[in-house]
């Protein structure tokens, strides 16, 4: 569905991105993720037909985004991240306008029905300059949504919503995403844990990993880490662990909690369970700690995405 | 073709929304009404002294023209690069639509308001046509209409052409307004005094066509031509700063 292969765009003597190479598959969400002016917009913009690149090809929908801009541009949704919208038209108009330049047939039912979709149906006859900042991403999110697009291109399209409709809209493009290609950009970590099969982290104009958020994890990790926690006194604890065979690191925690590391593949969990109640412990937890998509970020994007 | 329309139409109804578009229509049809009083109190006077001849309504869309020197400027300024300044542009652009439908589309509607307030100063020959025996001109008439359509399209698509460079919409209505300024005043001034070279500017003045000839009846082709090539080149100067937008 988006297929990206040597895509590069410089403005003027400043490369926004280089050399990037992705695919996204019908019927999968695949998140963008970086810091401000990492070149995630600028990618956005050549795959919606906005602006060609330099360098590189991409084919989306099947059709290649500079020399079939137009169908292209048919087949795409698209939400830019600034929702640019015509504050003195009344919602519905403005739908219809939208609808009537990509020739949807029977326009009025399809804009009540994606209105439905955003729950903006009751706002249709108010004009769009009066409406809250998250009332008008919907109504930019409604637009993308009104042709039934196969791929779906979303800028940050969760900003400005407030927590309700920040679940309501994920659950809008968990939805879409089944059937259709989404795309999309976002700076909320756990939005790309939660919502996308596969994120894309770009720093500096690249792409500095790819993969699934839980394989990103256990790449990264090299390790994994849980975490013991006994009832009572537990200063020798450490030892207690450290006597397991392969435990790497052990580390105490100011709460009385003994954190630990193991080389990944081989799970020590059972061996030290068994410790701990050997050295008379009661044992009350013993919890795997993940790496948060936080810290996965900063580990690729903190030190110019060189550390991996 | 049908993406032209459903932005002409767009923007014609979004002129109803300013108060800017009222604002111009009032400021040609006010000095129109008055000036058409004046031709009539002039002739009736003359009548009454047993001169002058018979008056026909050429001066007034004469005048029509002249006011949309500085009004049709008013009318494009925001046109495209109100577009750009409200990101909307990026809207436009990834729509399903050519460059040049988006440049038509914005054109077109300028042109329906404009033909809207020309259709409202026909009121004018018609009044003439029942006060003077033995009737008006009409082959005249449709002549000097027929100009007035022509030298419009061409000032709103320079308009509109103008109005694609710019993101600010005041820029756009100093340098649309420095343009015709030099092509109906500065460039026939040295044409006075020199004599080939002197026809060639008079023929790119942007008045003299409609003056001289449309104006008085005679539809030249050079006339037409004139104007449609500018309107022509207006489109494409437009069409040609989205596409530069796109790569910048």
């Amino acid at each position: 569905m988006i297929k990206v292969s040597g895509l590069t765009k410089d403005y003027g003597a400043r490369r926004a991105i280089n050399n990037l190479n992705f695919d996204a598959q019908q019927g999968e969400i695949v998140g963008f993720l970086g810091p401000n002016g990492a070149g995630k917009t600028t990618t956005m913009r050549i795959l919606t037909g906005y602006m060609p690149p330099t360098d590189g090809e991409a084919i989306v929908a099947g059709y290649d985004v500079v020399e079939e801009s137009l169908e292209v541009r048919k087949r795409v949704g698209y939400l830019p991240e600034t929702v640019p919208l015509y504050t003195d038209m009344v919602v519905f108009e403005y739908l219809k306008y939208m609808g009537e330049l990509r020739h949807i047939p029977n326009v009025d039912d399809r804009v009540d029905e994606v209105l439905d979709m955003v729950g903006l149906l009751e706002r249709a006859n108010g004009y769009i300059g009066n409406l809250s900042k998250g009332m008008r991403q919907r109504v930019g999110l409604a637009q993308a949504l009104l042709h039934r697009p196969e791929v779906l291109i979303l800028d940050e399209p969760t900003i400005g919503l407030d927590p309700g409709q920040v679940v309501e809209v994920r659950e809008l493009i968990r939805n879409i995403g089944k059937e259709r290609t989404v795309l999309l950009s976002t700076h909320l970590l756990n939005e790309a844990q939660n919502l996308c099969d596969r994120v894309l982290i770009i720093n500096k104009g690249r792409i500095v990993a790819e993969d699934t958020t839980e394989n990103l994890q256990a790449r990264l990790l090299g390790a994994e880490r849980v975490v013991v926690r006994v009832r009572g006194e537990a200063d020798e604890l450490p030892e207690t662990v450290m006597k397991v065979k392969g435990v790497q690191k052990v580390e105490s925690h100011s709460d009385g909690s003994v954190e630990f590391e193991f080389a990944s593949g081989k799970d020590l969990r059972p061996e030290v369970a068994k410790q701990i109640i050997k050295d008379g412990y009661d044992l009350l937890e013993l919890r795997p700690l993940g790496m948060s998509l936080e810290e996965i970020f900063l580990e690729l994007t903190g030190n110019d995405g060189k550390k991996k | 073709m049908k993406n032209i329309w459903t932005i002409a139409k767009r923007e014609y109804d979004n002129y109803f929304n300013s108060p800017l578009a009222y604002v111009v229509a009032f400021a040609i049809l006010l000095p129109l009404g008055i000036y058409f009083s004046l031709i009539l109190y002039v002739t009736a006077q003359n009548s009454f002294m047993g001169g002058g001849s018979a008056p026909d309504s050429t001066p007034i869309n004469w005048l029509f023209v002249f006011l949309m020197v500085f009004l049709s400027p008013a009318l494009t300024m925001r046109l495209l690069s109100d577009e750009a300044r409200m990101g909307t542009l990026e809207l436009m652009l990834t729509a399903p639509i050519r460059d040049f439908e988006l440049v038509a589309g914005k054109w077109l509607g300028a042109m329906l308001f404009v033909l809207s307030i020309a259709l409202m100063t026909l009121v004018f020959p018609i009044v003439l046509e029942n006060l003077v025996s033995p009737g008006i001109d009409w082959k005249l008439m449709i002549s000097s209409y027929i100009g007035l359509v022509l030298i419009c399209a061409a000032m709103l698509a320079i308009g509109v052409g103008i109005s694609a460079i710019f993101t600010n919409q005041f820029a756009a209505y100093f340098v649309t307004l420095g343009l015709f300024f030099f092509l109906w005043f500065m460039i026939s001034l040295p044409a006075n005094y020199l004599q080939e070279a002197g026809q060639v500017l008079n023929y790119l003045s942007l008045s003299y066509h409609f003056s001289q000839n449309l104006n008085s009846g005679s539809m030249t082709l050079g006339g037409i031509t004139y104007y449609l090539s500018l309107t022509a080149l207006g489109l494409f100067v437009g069409t040609t700063a989205i596409e530069i937008r796109r790569w910048r």
